[in-house]
């Protein structure tokens, strides 16, 4: 049977995060009571004329800088012609064959272009449906509706699912340092299409694609295109054909249905939008696009790596914006070393606040480094110290008061206060002793929690392996 | 007429009447306002109730009032753009050209009607019925922007705002003997002027004489942020004033100027060209080589930019709704078809498959190559002469439904006066005088924003010509 290999293309929406509209003056809605933020122009009452938003431009800017596209020094609106309600003008006002940014890379991914359009309004379905065709009824809401939008292609580059997921969060986390866009998937300021085809491995043809719609989750994006390659595989298998069409993924069922084939594709007969003049990008606009750049997370990635965190530490904290911001605020406070921080942070923090922002958390990122600190003095053992972070995350505060309130600091007296404990618990456990007494290390997993049940873990367990190993001359 | 009827003074002269206070700003709008509602051209289709609130005293027009074409968005009133479509539909804003206008001091008189989305040459395409000619009530005003040229013809209107796309204000204007003066592209805000073509659709005046156009226009001009194809007029309009033509030189089109023009028309334009070698000017040939392609570029342009203009009246939102329920492409289908008239629907085809997959580089493609071309000639032209002058319209005005059944014939009426739509220059007509006792019209047209300089010969024409406009408002009151 011959294996195959995707070949994925990605398409994301970004709505940018401006004040107003793409070509109105009306402020962009988060959640206000439908059809408030819309006014003629964004309604398509006849008559109203378009006006592009500057500072939309200077984001499709930044994002083209941030992925090394080529900036068009002239760039042309054009319509695309559809009737929907969702649509008040039978047109999307959008960008075709001179886009406003061409090429570029981010990671392993070619950028194929940038270019900048409207948003659609939002179309409400009453009855079972729950789609246009069907319902008893539909509403349109147009706070939506000009909304602008960022849409990035890549080249096919993407070679699995899973490539595409880190991927995206490498774009997202790009985006998100860029301050364009809230990067939200459930909220819809992100969304993604896959174009999706799969060829014989070794091959560099390219197979018949299908495209794989509005996606809203990267988890249902990894789910999808998951199993749009393997009904693809399947069907060649089978010594079927793919057919050129779009498809809904339900993520709920996994099923993947036929929205149009190429035969129902429409013809949006494009041309240049007539209510437009060619946008000019002028040197100055490119110099304002360039101060406004932040360091980007590939950037970060390497300057994190240079302060001597490793490899997949950097990347985290890097792809992660909010979790970069955190450890260089803690590592600004001055009093814990970068690695041991970044694992605190990478591991500790991260396998407690989740996917949320630590810097949201009750600890700021100073106390964190304190207690960091406290670890690498031996003033608190690492297993009392995480008992300290979770005080902490409860809002206990300040952790060298949390380890004298608690008793959880580290026994400081030494061998003369270690030794008889040691002792002891090789009194209690003297089949473990006689174990490591005959080379086996392995046994002294029982004395050590032996020692730390009695001390309440506040024994330095490297110090009690000494111990034992100088008692038992093992 | 008696002579203390201040309808029968120009605008310009009811200004400075109202300035010496010789006339009573409310008067004359109640006057115009009567005419308005007593017209029986069908060439309104609103009327105000009364005079505006606000005093226009001290404003530059003085409150001498304004008719609009029917397609120019007004607050609170129809604003229909002679269409079925829109019936009804009161816009929630005001075109900035109107709004600069009664901040000039003159108020909205009255709609106009016209064809309907400004698609035709005879006012027969209006969902509201025809218009009719004020010189001869059984033929056409000509059209677009018919209803606004009848009603300053039969003195209804002081003097009136139409659209030129392709000749719409200029052709009617030449069939109702009077002045119409299609802009620069750019040079006045299309904001709030319902689309037909947006990179044609130029806001103009029809006046009863070169002095009203000038005025009118001066108040007209100027940059919209609003509109982003707008930029606006270098300098102002000022007074015309010449007497003289002397060094001026006229490029005659051999190419306008010849086949297809009506003898009578041909006539008065030949006489007009002596009047003006009498005044000083130079009159000489001059070559257009690809005008003769502009009407079959122009068919291609603007209806692909209507059918995408158009899109928009779906029924979703605004405007007329088919009664018949259905599902979604049912409701499109239905509100269209009982909607748009025939003409549209001829256009919004016609634009719809020059915009198709695979046509578009033959038809859209070619046409704007060929918008290209004419523009380059008209660039040539102005190195040799100062303006290029031919008849208005091929014929004076026809009688209703003559042509009704043949679009192309229609057509035809616009074929001197698209070339410069499409170049997007200035031109304007006058009256060249009669033919079978119809008025024929004299185009000027110059380059860019040469609107002064086409104002000013226009006006030494028009003294030379003396053109009697009576017969038109004589049946009227």
């Amino acid at each position: 049977m011959t294996d195959y290999e995707p070949v994925i293309g990605l398409e994301i929406h970004v709505q940018l995060a401006t004040a107003t509209k793409m070509f109105c003056g009306c402020a962009l809605s988060f959640g206000e009571p439908p059809n408030t933020r819309t006014c003629p122009v964004c309604l398509g009452l006849p008559g109203t004329l378009p006006l592009p938003n500057e500072r939309a431009i200077h984001y499709g800017l930044m994002i083209g800088l941030a992925l090394g596209s080529e900036l068009a020094p002239r760039s042309i609106f054009h319509r695309k012609n559809y009737f929907y309600p969702d649509l008040p003008k039978g047109y999307q006002i959008s960008q075709y064959d001179e886009p406003l940014c061409n090429g570029g890379r981010l990671g392993d991914v070619r950028i194929h272009r940038v270019h900048l359009e409207e948003d659609a309004a939002k179309l409400v379905h009453a009855g079972a449906s729950g789609r246009i065709h069907g319902s008893d009824s539909s509403v349109v809401d147009f706070n939506r509706g000009g909304t602008p939008l960022a849409e990035i292609v890549t080249e096919p580059d993407v070679r699995s699912a899973a490539q595409a997921r880190e991927w995206l969060t490498l774009l997202r986390t790009t985006l998100r340092s860029l301050g364009v866009s809230d990067v939200n998937m459930e909220e819809g300021s992100l969304r993604c299409d896959a174009n999706i085809s799969i060829r014989p491995i070794g091959s560099e043809g390219l197979g018949t694609k299908t495209e794989l719609k509005n996606m809203n989750s990267f988890r249902f994006i990894e789910r999808g295109i998951h199993a749009e390659v393997a009904r693809q595989e399947a069907l060649l298998h089978a010594g079927e054909q793919v057919v050129q069409e779009t498809l809904h993924f339900d993520p709920r069922t996994e099923a993947i249905t036929s929205l149009r084939s190429k035969e129902q594709a429409h013809d949006y007969r494009y041309f240049p939008e007539p209510d437009l003049v060619p946008v000019a990008i002028t040197p100055q606009m490119l110099d304002k696009a360039r101060a406004d750049m932040p360091e980007l997370p590939a950037a970060r990635e390497q300057r994190l790596q240079a302060l001597g965190i490793t490899a997949a530490n950097a990347r985290q904290l890097a792809w992660r914006t909010e979790l970069g911001d955190y450890f260089e605020a803690a590592l600004a406070s001055g009093a814990a070393d970068a690695q041991a921080l970044a694992n605190w942070i990478c591991n500790e923090l991260v396998a407690r606040v989740g996917e949320e922002d630590p810097g949201a958390s009750k600890v700021a990122p100073g106390e964190l480094a304190k207690l960091v600190a406290l670890v690498g003095e031996k003033a608190v053992t690492v297993s009392n110290a995480k008992v300290v972070l979770d005080r902490m995350l409860a809002g206990a505060g300040d952790p060298a008061a949390i380890v004298a309130a608690e008793g959880l600091g580290s026994l400081d007296g030494g061998d003369d206060e270690l030794e008889p404990i040691v002792e002891a618990a090789l009194a209690a456990n003297a089949g473990a002793a006689e174990k490591i007494r005959g080379g086996n290390m392995k046994a002294i997993g029982a004395i050590i929690g032996h020692v730390m049940r009695e001390t309440k873990g506040r024994a330095d367990g490297a110090e009690v392996t000494r111990i034992v190993r100088e008692k038992l001359g093992a | 007429m008696s002579a203390t009827d201040p309808t029968a003074l120009t605008a310009a002269a009811a200004v400075a009447a109202i300035e010496d206070g010789t006339l009573c700003a409310g008067e004359l709008f109640e006057a115009y306002r009567a005419a308005a509602a007593a017209d029986e051209h069908n060439a309104y289709l609103w009327v105000a109730d009364g005079a505006p609130e606000h005093d226009a005293t001290g404003t530059p027009l003085a409150g001498v009032p304004v008719a609009i074409k029917d397609l120019f968005c007004t607050a609170g009133v129809p604003s229909q753009a002679g269409s079925k479509i829109l019936e009804g539909y009161r816009p929630p804003y005001t075109a900035t050209v109107v709004q600069r206008l009664a901040a000039a001091g003159a108020p909205l008189l009255g709609k106009t009607n016209q064809d309907e989305f400004a698609m035709g040459s005879s006012n027969e395409n209006s969902a509201y019925g025809p218009v009719l000619n004020p010189w001869d009530r059984t033929r056409v005003p000509g059209g677009s922007s018919g209803g606004s040229a009848a009603a300053v013809a039969a003195g209804c209107a002081p003097w009136a705002l139409g659209t030129d796309t392709g000749g719409s204000i200029r052709q009617p204007a030449a069939l109702c003997g009077i002045v119409g003066l299609k802009p620069t592209y750019g040079a006045v805000s299309r904001y709030g002027m319902i689309a037909f073509a947006s990179s044609l659709d130029q806001a103009g005046p029809l006046t009863r004489d070169v002095g009203d156009a000038a005025l009118l226009l001066r108040h007209m001009v100027g940059h919209d942020r609003r509109d982003s194809t707008s930029i606006g007029f270098p300098g102002e309009i000022g007074v015309p004033s010449a007497q003289r033509l002397d060094g001026i030189r006229l490029g005659v089109p051999e190419e306008l100027s010849g086949e297809g023009i009506e003898p009578g028309v041909l006539a008065a334009f030949h006489a007009v060209l002596e009047l003006a070698e009498e005044l000083g000017a130079n009159v000489q040939t001059c070559r257009l080589p690809h005008a003769p392609h502009a009407l079959s570029a122009y068919y291609v342009l603007a209806p692909a930019e209507a059918s995408s203009n158009l899109a928009r009246y779906d029924g979703v939102r605004y405007g007329a709704r088919s009664e018949d329920g259905g599902d979604l492409v049912e409701m499109y289908t239905r509100t269209r078809s009982e909607g748009f008239g025939a003409e549209v629907k001829r256009r919004i085809m016609l634009g719809t498959y020059a915009l198709s997959s695979g046509y578009y580089d033959a038809y859209y493609g070619r046409a704007q190559r060929v918008r290209t071309k004419i523009a380059d000639d008209f660039h040539a032209a102005f190195e040799r002469f100062d303006f290029v002058v031919t008849p208005t319209a091929p014929t004076v005005a026809f009688e209703l439904g003559a042509k009704t059944a043949d679009p192309l014939s229609m057509y035809l009426n616009d074929y001197c006066t698209v070339p410069m739509s499409l170049a997007g220059i200035p031109a304007i007509s006058i009256p060249s005088g009669l033919s079978d006792g119809l008025p024929a019209g004299f185009q000027l047209a110059g380059p860019a924003f040469s609107e002064n300089r086409i104002l000013n010969a226009a006006f030494a024409l028009e003294q030379a010509i003396a053109f009697d406009p009576t017969p038109a408002r004589s049946g009227t009151r």
